[in-house]
């Protein structure tokens, strides 16, 4: 959609607001960020918006891809005292990044991705340039930059259905009454500034609103980084300066409960982009000794409602916002809104501050906090050159706490797989790839031309039956009895199965799979790779005899591969 | 084990092959992925989440915690063999 088509009348912001900060921080010395050890002043920060300032090209909207938090921040403020506009599609994959020039053919990109990132875009690409150091920005500008209420400073997309997306815009008044409900919410102490560590980007919704804005709004600090595996989370909270907030999502939660690393007591955890299951809200505010909010808020309407996960299902809505029923739908609408905005998931009006979640619109996909919708995802895969037809589907089948993959069919006799995934990967997120694609010789469409949901299901469950069986023709799992007498003695207390007897056992096994009657078993080679204790089950898996009658075989548990080798059941005397 | 080789040999390169295939429930083979192949992006098609699930499990099996110090997170998997590499340089069991 162009953008003259947005010019729209929209709702005036109160008149009587006057020009709002760019941020809270008063005294210069304040932080606004952190790296490290590295404590990044106002000053400093006034000092480098001024140098990126002075950078930018002559082009009204702009696509900040910096990685750094701290530069995304710097980028984003000097594109609004110059009364440019931020672009913030939901990836950026090529295929995005071509719709992002086709929506403002001036884009150009901020980048801090280094010389490499000059050429890997289908856009100009302008370098986040050296920033000051702290006796650099001892002189220049003091004041904070203050903005009109109604100044449009951002562009924010969702997926849409209609395979481009949909842009949402974001007035900085707008932005700055969600963000100060938000911190009331959340209550965050006026008093008492925080830490803001981040694991999601800054450029995704939830990661701009709850770290930038929050910290900024509030002012507090930032951490620069974005620390992803558990033990640099915990390092980096650890280091950050009381109090200290972590800002993050369902999935980065588990994977840090779960890795068992001593965690800090922090001052709140705040997690967003899909629902927190109540057991792991339990287990992070233990984990972390402080309260864990869950935020509720889309692209479109920005963050409209909290709840404390531990204690309650119903979410609250922040103070600004009201929430109706009209024409069966239900409408979220306030001062920080630009008009009524329908909701997309279905929920149910507790009273008239309070609602449930009841489930999410069949349409939309929701995999580890990145959204799209299946319309949206068939209609890039069916765009792709000898592509038949094609349908995404969301298994049913959940395992609880991990990541549900999608799974795509396609009838594209003439593509091969490795080729189609790549053709794939330049148009939708990695997050939606398929697991599995499916190819058909044709897809089991309705009357109408639909796809139901049954038969995908049916599709998926015979596609994994047939792998089942293959699997199952080869493979078989064995019991390594606890009192065997070969496992003791081995080490005093921690009886271990010595090789031998797994051998045997796979030699055994393998007769009996293949018919042999008492077969001389000569050992090809034979790899033991790790020890095991007496008493699992592990799984015998091998390969149809090769051509002097070999078997490769291997033994693996949950964890992996426990021995591997080849057997040939040669006759006559070894 | 008694010394810590900084390079990993064909045994863990295969069981690393296989550890990532079983965590993520991948349809190939661990045969079919290659040692310096990429694992992201346009190699096997790894993306965030799939590293931190075997993160996950690495750190369950070798014992120690996965590191990237806030420089590049995905460096360790660049390739099967970069993180065999860091797991027979940090692995203390």
């Amino acid at each position: 959609m162009p953008l003259a088509a947005h010019a729209k009348a929209l709702r005036p912001i109160r008149s009587h607001v006057s020009l709002l900060p760019l941020l809270a921080h008063l005294h210069p010395e304040a932080i606004v960020a952190r790296r490290g050890d590295d404590a990044i002043t106002l000053r400093r920060f006034l000092a480098d918006i001024a140098r990126v300032v002075a950078v930018l090209p002559d082009c009204r909207h702009m696509l900040n891809l910096c990685a750094d938090r701290y530069h995304f921040a710097v980028g984003l403020a000097a594109n609004m005292v110059t009364g440019r506009i931020s672009l913030l599609p939901s990836t950026h994959t090529p295929e995005t990044l071509r719709q992002m020039a086709a929506f403002a053919p001036d884009c150009q990109i901020l980048s801090d991705g280094g010389e490499a990132d000059a050429h890997r875009y289908p856009l100009p690409v302008t370098a986040f340039p050296t920033l000051s150091t702290a006796a650099e920005a001892v002189t220049g500008e003091r004041d904070v930059p203050r903005l009109a209420p109604a100044q449009h400073i951002a562009w924010v997309f969702t997926s849409g259905s209609t395979g481009v997306p949909q842009p949402h815009r974001k007035c900085w008044g707008r932005l700055a009454i969600s963000t100060h409900a938000t911190a009331a919410a959340l209550g965050l102490d006026p008093t008492r500034p925080a830490t803001f560590v981040g694991t999601v980007p800054p450029q995704h919704m939830f990661g701009f609103e709850s770290t930038v804005l929050l910290s900024w709004l509030t002012g507090g600090a930032f951490d620069a980084g974005r620390p992803f595996y558990p033990a640099d989370i915990a390092a980096t909270l650890a280091h950050a300066p009381a109090p200290v907030v972590l800002v993050t999502t369902p999935f980065h939660l588990r994977t840090v409960l779960d890795e068992g690393i001593p965690l800090p007591t922090i001052d709140r955890v705040i997690s967003a982009t899909a629902p927190l299951p109540v057991e792991l809200a339990h287990r992070a505010e233990a984990g972390f000794g402080a309260p864990l909010f869950e935020i509720y808020g889309s692209t479109e309407t920005g963050q409209i409602a909290t709840r404390r996960s531990a204690t309650t299902p119903t979410w609250t809505l922040t103070r600004d916002v009201q929430l109706t029923v009209s024409a069966g739908k239900y409408w979220i609408s306030g001062e920080q809104i630009d008009a009524p905005t329908p909701l997309g998931d279905l929920i149910e009006i507790v009273d008239a501050r309070h609602f449930s979640l009841r489930g999410r619109n069949e349409d939309l996909i929701n995999i580890a906090g990145k959204r799209t919708s299946l319309d949206y995802l068939n209609r890039q895969l069916c765009a792709i050159p000898g592509v038949r037809d094609g349908a995404f589907h969301l298994p049913a089948a959940e395992r609880d706490g991990h990541v549900t993959r999608l799974a795509a069919f396609v009838v594209a006799p003439d593509i091969h797989e490795a080729h189609l995934r790549a053709a794939l990967r330049e148009r939708i997120d990695a997050a939606f790839m398929p697991r599995p694609l499916i190819y058909r010789d044709s897809l089991p469409r309705n009357a109408t031309g639909k796809l139901p949901r049954a038969s995908c299901e049916a599709l998926l469950a015979a596609h994994y039956q047939a792998r089942g069986k293959a699997r199952h023709a080869r493979s078989r799992s064995l019991t390594l009895a606890a009192d065997h007498p070969a496992c003791v003695g081995h080490f005093p207390g921690r009886p271990i199965v010595p090789g031998v007897v797994l051998l045997d056992r796979a030699a055994r096994a393998l007769a009996a799979e293949s018919g042999l009657q008492e077969p001389c078993w000569r050992v090809g080679s034979v790899k033991f790779i790790r020890a095991i204790k007496p008493g699992v089950d592990v799984q015998l898996e091998w390969q149809a005899p090769g051509a002097n009658g070999a078997i490769a075989f291997s033994l693996s548990d949950g964890a992996g591969v426990i021995a591997s080798g080849s057997l040939n059941p040669a006759t006559g005397a070894a | 084990m008694s010394t810590t080789p900084s390079c990993a040999d064909e045994a863990l390169i295969a069981e690393v092959a296989e550890l990532i295939v079983s965590a993520l429930n991948l349809e190939n083979p661990a045969s079919s992925i290659a040692a310096d192949a990429p694992l992201f992006g346009d190699g096997l098609g790894l993306d965030s989440i799939d590293i931190l699930e075997v993160a996950l499990v690495v750190s369950k099996r070798y014992g120690f915690s996965l590191r990237a110090d806030n420089t590049d997170n995905l460096k360790i998997f660049s390739s099967l063999r970069s993180l065999a590499d860091y797991i027979a340089a940090h692995r203390v069991s």
